[in-house]
């Protein structure tokens, strides 16, 4: 008995009135955890119940603490006829089991019904008492961390990263079973919601248990996704980077003179990886499948004889590349970086990472992004009881029926390899920034991974790098605060750091080929770093990870996308597998070759958080691709796009070509405008074969022509060179069209996919989280690929266009992590989700900056390695004057607090902007954008208004990113992952489809928020929407949906505010005491 | 290609106030994105009649999904389902419930009942506000009148804290209800040029002074029980004949010379001074007084209008007329007569315009 849940029923408010002859319900309250049930009282003829139950107590495995929700009903008693269920509220206990994070769980939830919505609240109190277990066969994994965070969150440090993690588990659908046909519509969304539920618990555990096999305490980059399969059944599957981390002091966190490397090693938490070690593992776990879920699933089997899969040839993308040739050892210091890492890597099945973002110097060299897809046809399962004609299943029929996860991850598996294979052919033993997708409809079924291959530093996965003592500090480099700027300001590195003599800068390193170069994998064009002028880069570079931190970055960035649609005929089984297949590789060259040439009419060289999703539809395949692309000053210039026409003879035509041609030099000129990019001058080629200057890479229309390239190489690449689109057909001719109609965002605005925009350092604290959701209805049905193309863009940039018009109230700002998700819902409709977050920022220091930056980097190119740094100090030196009023210490000067200097100089800045604007250096909008004080007064102004239920709402920030500007976070709470269904028979009553998917949306953010708010907390950040599943029958006015969101639970603190108090969490612990001593 | 579904939801409600206020007028959708599109959004933003048409749909979306919550404004601070700032709240709560001055002059002093709705549709006609908009008016009335009907104190201060209005709006709304209560007649054809601003000021003084605490703080307390023959009394300064032309000429003397309008000041004021006193005992008796402010037009405002009284005059003469009563020795109602000349001094200055 290693575990007492606790629970206690408060108070409800704003209850529906659920009995029509009085106006007022009469409430009780069931609360249920695994089988067990308690009830309150029935609060009569009230919509404010005070139930303020006593403590319900569960006595229940840790196993099951992990796996299930406590789950709470709200009811009206009916004295004659059935009791009437108001709704539910599902609270996952999960972050109650780890000790550092939350400790009670207290506030008010929105009560959820799968076909109302939210119908009121409830007051819930809820806590853990886990009894220390240390039975060597446990099947708990409690205690391990899980972030959905791709970095190594921001309080704690990497003592060592472990690896890949991932596990999936199968069941039946609730939807699809032979009860669905007779139970109403919400008992049938209750069973799947609570299913998930189960299995996402169950998930979490199973990697738990394999982490803490591995010796790590925490899942950083945790990635959950549901496939429903339809008939299939329901697979959950997760994929994660096990980590031991190390809490920091809060003290030394916020301190940034203290050395970083004062965080003790005996600071690494009651981590349970220790309490594993000293009990030998239980090494079965992986296998057992005893929960309740499979015991359900094993009624029913999947056949998998007719299995039915087809390997795509995948493409990897690196420069311009399209075939793939194994990549030999190369010089001394990488063949000893290589085998360092591969014994490092080697016992390790996939040496995957789905970190999008790594401490300095865990990265060393990038070769590319690798990706593979897989067609597969899902089976129905085939219910014995009928009778089947494959009677020999039956014989088997537990193995079978046990097998089935199997097949699934036998499958990814597959992918897997290809993978591993591909990231070898790029002379690269790890991947990194590497994430899993699947596309279904009807039986086929696509899966997808994708990441970048890379040379990772081996110390960060070798056993007891702790005790190594002073050289790995790196490792707690981690910048601890919010601050992008900070982080870029923190990168002094020593080179000894790496262990190597001639080891590359770290503003460049990553950007090294990390294969040979007499050998390469695929065509590519070598120069001599243009930052450190002693290691080859390629003129190109696409990776899924984040721009390093300490990368130079030339300019701004921004979003690219390429749009792609595919008519594809109706077909069923395999035919429809095969032609699909089929089509797969010429999308992804396509997608390539446009992202290519938007890429250099940006005049940018690389693509950071490439992510490319395909959508298959019964008729249609959808690609769309996004990246931000951003001009790396260690990589060459592009060069120009120059079009060339296959019949020179004709004189209009030639007039049609150098319009176009002057048209895209044009384009090209504003955008170097609008990005700022404004590279040195090329000083001369240091590299010096005599190649023609003027080369040539010819961008054909179809793959096959296109390895005619690959034997051709080429060393030299003179800024002169251009890239040659030629208009053989129509196809080309649209493609030019296409490029050129991409809209210009609006003045004030940028965007890009990742993190944060590389370029933009000075944010405010103002931001705003949405999702969008747009279906689009393609009316006329015999559409060609030209005509679907242009809809398919003309709806991803009319989306972004409404965008950007409605948070122009931010201007100036920047649309970070714009994620888009497209998919083909129907015949004939097309459904785009964005989850993005608007982040505003500071124009005059921003413009300060700009300049500071541009003239440091006109000055002194050679030394630049850390931009900001650089344009803070030569900043601060020519205003100091200025500066010292402020108090700003001249000692200051040391390395250490060059991160200090630079914020304290972008606040004097600003502070001197206002003063020019106001004329009086106390500015009421910048005290307000600081501190928390004023809206705290405000709100507190207000409750003295407001009459009922005392405390305010918590404001609950949201954003997919993994920091909040201006803020620091303190503490992570515990990861966010829910799932909803909603559901109407009233559609065209509730303001159609879009009033119900508008107020699903905001219902589901409520509920978020409301979680959040409940574990103390003040944030959500990586928050995401995974699914977004949308049905519709407007002729039955009918309409489901269902969405699933994650994220990480935190709380943050104003970096203005001196003590870090963590909200609420006191005050709810000092009401939980008092009742606790009945217990 | 038609859009099948377009929604944008943010973490915090983004909310356009220029939006909120056609979604208020009544506008629909189109005309909306018709007049914003004339606004000029749209060249300052770079956006399509598209864009600008899905803004306004996701926000009437909003603003309907909000209107539950506005109906009970308390709510607002603390439901989970929308996240807004506070200043916001505010802002939303208090533009719901203002009105319109043309459209409440319609309806002031009528009864807020089903048959009266029924009627908003001429109303809308006859003023030129949607439909929608007198019904959400309307609406806002009534809700306002059922609330504060059952409440025990200050009818201001209740309204202010139950809807969360500010001090302005909250006595707006005491007069609104003040005049639905009693019934003021103010549709006459002789009262149609007092604004709804003349009306709230006058309910405001016949509110405030006069209203002790109590239940029946609807009503004017002119009215109250222990009043009634106290203002019945006053019926003495005009029955009385030697106490009228005691009164007269103590006010004429005060006057000479003061005034330009003195000769038919001294000329009316035996007509004038009957006229009040027959509003003082008139009010006694609760039909008659629904007739007060034509009353006070018919029998006070109009003669003084036809003679050519300035605002000064009219201050001047109605200070004396009240001070001069303090000296009769034979007039013992000097408290009743201070408090009803108070009053109705005050609304008579107020309505003295043209």
């Amino acid at each position: 008995m290693p575990g007492k849940l606790k629970a206690k029923i408060v108070a409800g408010r704003h209850l529906p009135v659920m009995d029509r002859a009085s106006d007022l319900t009469d409430a009780f309250v069931e609360v249920k955890f695994g089988n067990t049930t308690f009830k309150t009282d029935v609060y009569p003829k009230s919509l404010n119940p005070q139930w303020n139950s006593e403590w319900f107590k569960f006595e229940v495995d840790d196993e099951d603490l992990q796996d299930e929700p406590l789950q709470i009903t709200v009811l009206d008693h009916d004295t004659y006829s059935a009791n009437d269920a108001i709704g539910k509220v599902y609270i996952d206990i999960d972050p109650l089991l780890s000790s550092e994070a939350a400790t009670v769980i207290s506030g008010w939830f929105p009560i959820y019904d799968t076909i109302h919505g939210i119908r009121g609240e409830i007051n819930v109190l809820v806590k853990v008492d886990l009894f220390n277990d240390l039975n060597r066969f446990r099947q708990s994994s409690c205690g391990v961390k899980f972030f959905c965070t791709t970095s190594i969150p921001r309080c704690y440090r990497a003592a060592l990263v472990h690896g890949f993690v991932e596990e999936l588990v199968v069941n039946e659908d609730p939807e699809y079973q032979w009860i669905d046909r007779i139970r109403t519509p919400r008992a049938s969304n209750e069973a799947r919601q609570r299913l998930i539920s189960l299995m996402s618990g169950e998930l979490q555990r199973k990697i738990g248990l394999k982490v803490l096999e591995m010796g790590g305490n925490a899942v950083v980059g945790y990635l959950q996704c549901f496939d429903l399969e339809g008939e299939s059944g329901l697979v959950v599957r997760a994929i994660g980077t096990a980590c031991t981390l190390d809490k920091l002091i809060p003290g030394s966190a916020s301190n940034t003179n203290t050395h970083p490397n004062t965080a003790p090693a005996s600071n690494a938490c009651n981590s349970p990886s220790k309490e594993i070690k000293e009990s030998p593992l239980a090494h079965g776990c992986r296998s057992s499948h005893n929960s309740p879920v499979h015991s359900a699933c094993s009624s029913q089997r999947l056949s998998h004889s007719q299995n039915f899969s087809v390997s795509v040839p995948t493409l990897v993308f690196t420069g311009m590349g399209s075939g793939i040739s194994v990549g030999k050892e190369a010089g001394p210091l990488k063949t000893l970086l290589r085998q360092q890492a591969q014994s490092a890597l080697e016992q390790r099945e996939f040496p995957f990472f789905t970190l999008t973002c790594f401490p300095p110097g865990f990265l060393v060299h990038i070769g590319g992004v690798v990706s593979a897809r897989s067609v597969k046809l899902l089976d129905r399962i085939h219910n014995p009881a009928l009778g089947n004609t494959r009677s020999y299943k039956l014989l088997d029929w537990n193995s079978v029926a046990a097998d089935e996860p199997e097949t699934r991850d036998a499958w990814w598996e597959e992918i897997r390899q290809e993978i591993k294979s591909h990231a070898k052919a790029l002379g690269c033993h790890a991947v990194v920034g590497y994430s899993e997708s699947t596309t279904i409809c009807e039986e086929v079924c696509i899966l997808s991974a994708s990441g970048t291959a890379a040379m990772l530093n081996p110390r960060f996965m070798r056993e007891g790098c702790l005790d190594a003592g002073g050289s790995d500090q790196r490792l707690s480099r981690q910048p601890p605060l919010g601050m992008v700027g900070s982080e870029r300001a923190e990168g002094e590195v020593s080179s000894s750091w790496l262990g190597f003599d001639d080891a590359s800068p770290p503003s460049c390193g990553f950007c090294h080929i990390p294969y040979d170069e007499f050998n390469m994998p695929f065509p590519a064009q070598l120069t001599y770093c243009y930052h450190c002028r002693r290691q080859k880069v390629p003129d190109v570079l696409f990776t899924t990870i984040d721009l390093p931190a300490e990368a130079a970055v030339t300019g701004k960035g921004c979003l690219i996308q390429a749009r792609l649609c595919r008519t594809k005929k109706k077909a069923q089984g395999e035919v429809n597998a095969t032609a699909i297949s089929n089509l797969l590789p010429f999308m992804e060259y396509e997608l390539h070759t446009q992202l290519m040439n938007k890429l250099k009419l940006r005049c940018m060289n690389a693509l950071f958080g490439l992510r490319i999703q395909i959508s298959v539809g019964e008729n249609m395949l959808l690609g769309l691709a996004s990246a931000t692309g951003v001009y790396l000053s260690a990589l060459p210039a592009p060069g120009g796009i120059q079009i060339a026409g296959k019949t020179p003879s004709d004189l209009s035509y030639d007039q049609h070509i150098s319009t176009m041609q002057k048209r895209i030099n044009d384009t090209i000129a504003m955008n170097k405008e609008l990005y700022n990019i404004h590279p040195p001058e090329c000083i001369e080629e240091v590299v010096g074969s005599p190649i023609p200057d003027r080369q040539r890479s010819r961008l054909f229309r179809s793959t096959s022509e296109s390895s005619d390239e690959l034997s051709e190489l080429d060393l030299s690449h003179g800024k002169k060179d251009a890239f040659v689109l030629e208009i053989d057909d129509t196809d080309a001719v649209e493609d030019i069209q296409s490029l050129l109609t991409d809209a210009p965002m609006p003045a004030g605005f940028y965007s890009c996919n990742t993190e944060v925009m590389p370029g933009i350092y000075n944010w405010t604290s103002g931001l705003q989280m949405f999702t969008s959701v747009r279906v689009y209805r393609l009316n006329n049905a015999n559409l060609t690929n030209q005509g679907l193309n242009k809809i398919f863009t003309d709806l991803c940039e009319n989306l972004l266009k409404s965008l950007y018009f409605k948070l122009r109230s931010m201007i100036p700002c920047c649309l970070c992590h714009l994620n888009f998700t497209v998919a083909v819902p129907e015949e004939e409709l097309i459904q785009v989700a964005v989850t993005a977050v608007a982040m505003s920022f500071d124009k005059e220091t921003q413009l300060a900056a700009d300049k500071a930056l541009n003239k440091g980097s006109g000055e002194n190119e050679e030394q630049l390695q850390f931009s900001m740094e650089l344009c803070g100090e030569s900043t601060s030196s020519n205003n100091q004057p200025t500066a010292k009023p402020s108090g700003l210490p001249e000692s200051a000067m040391t390395h250490s607090s060059s991160r200090d200097r630079c914020s304290t100089w972008l606040e004097l800045l600003r502070l001197k902007a206002h003063t020019i604007r106001r004329g009086s250096v106390k500015t009421t909008s910048s005290s307000e954008r600081c501190s928390p004080l004023p809206e705290v007064r405000s709100r507190s102004l207000r409750s003295t208004r407001s009459l009922p239920c005392g405390a305010p709402v918590t404001v609950v920030k949201m954003t997919p990113l993994s920091f909040l500007p201006r803020t620091r976070i303190v503490k992570y709470l515990g990861i966010i992952n829910m799932f909803f269904i909603r559901e109407t028979t009233s559609l065209r009553e509730e303001g159609g489809v879009s009033g119900f998917l508008h107020s699903f949306i905001a219902e589901v953010f409520a509920m978020v928020r409301a979680h959040v708010a409940a574990l103390g907390g003040n944030a959500v950040v990586s928050y995401s929407m995974k699914e977004c599943v949308f049905m519709e029958n407007p002729n039955k006015n009918q309409a489901q949906c269902l969405i699933n969101v994650s994220g990480d639970a935190v709380i943050f603190v104003r970096e203005s505010d001196q003590e870090a108090i963590p909200p609420l969490i006191t005050c709810g612990q000092t009401s939980t005491t008092g009742a606790d001593g009945t217990t | 290609m038609s859009v099948e579904l377009d929604v944008f939801v943010g973490n915090t409600t983004i909310m356009d106030e220029e939006v909120y206020q056609f979604w208020l007028d009544g506008y629909t959708v189109n005309d909306a994105v018709k007049v914003r599109m004339e606004g000029g959004v749209l060249e300052e933003c770079e956006a399509s009649a598209e864009v600008l048409r899905s803004d306004t749909m996701d926000q009437y979306r909003t603003f309907q999904m909000c209107e539950r919550l506005l109906h009970s404004p308390a709510k607002l601070a603390n439901q989970l389902l929308f996240q807004i700032p506070p200043h916001r709240q505010a802002m939303l709560i208090e533009r719901y419930y203002t009105f319109d001055g043309v459209f409440v002059r319609e309806v002031l002093g009528k009864k807020l009942s089903k048959g009266t709705k029924k009627d908003l549709d001429d109303v809308s006609a006859k003023t030129g506000v949607t439909l929608k908009s007198c019904r959400r008016q309307f609406d806002n009335f009534k809700r306002v009148f059922k609330v504060v009907e059952e409440l025990k104190g200050p009818l201001v201060e209740n309204i202010r804290q139950h809807f969360l209005l500010s001090d302005k709006l909250a006595r707006d709304y005491a007069a609104i209800v003040f005049f639905a209560n009693n019934r003021f007649e103010t549709g006459k054809k002789k009262l149609h040029y007092l604004t709804f601003q003349d009306f709230a000021f006058c309910a405001g003084q016949l509110i405030i002074v006069h209203c002790n605490h109590s239940r029946v703080l609807m009503r004017p307390a002119l009215i109250g029980k222990e009043f009634l023959q106290d203002l019945k009394e006053l019926k003495i300064l005009i029955t009385d004949k030697d106490l009228l032309d005691q009164h007269k000429s103590l006010v004429c003397t005060a006057l000479r010379g003061k005034t330009k309008a003195f000769n038919e000041m001294e000329a009316n004021f035996k007509n004038l001074s009957r006229g009040l006193v027959n509003i003082a005992a008139k009010l006694t008796n609760t039909k008659d007084v629904r007739d007060f402010f034509i009353d006070l037009v018919e029998k006070f405002i109009e003669p003084c209008r036809s003679d050519k009284w300035t605002a000064g005059d009219m201050r001047l003469y109605l200070t004396h007329y009240t001070n001069s009563a303090h000296i009769l020795d034979t007039f013992k109602h000097q408290v009743v007569w201070d408090r009803y000349m108070g009053v109705i001094k005050s609304c008579i200055l107020k309505m003295y315009h043209d």
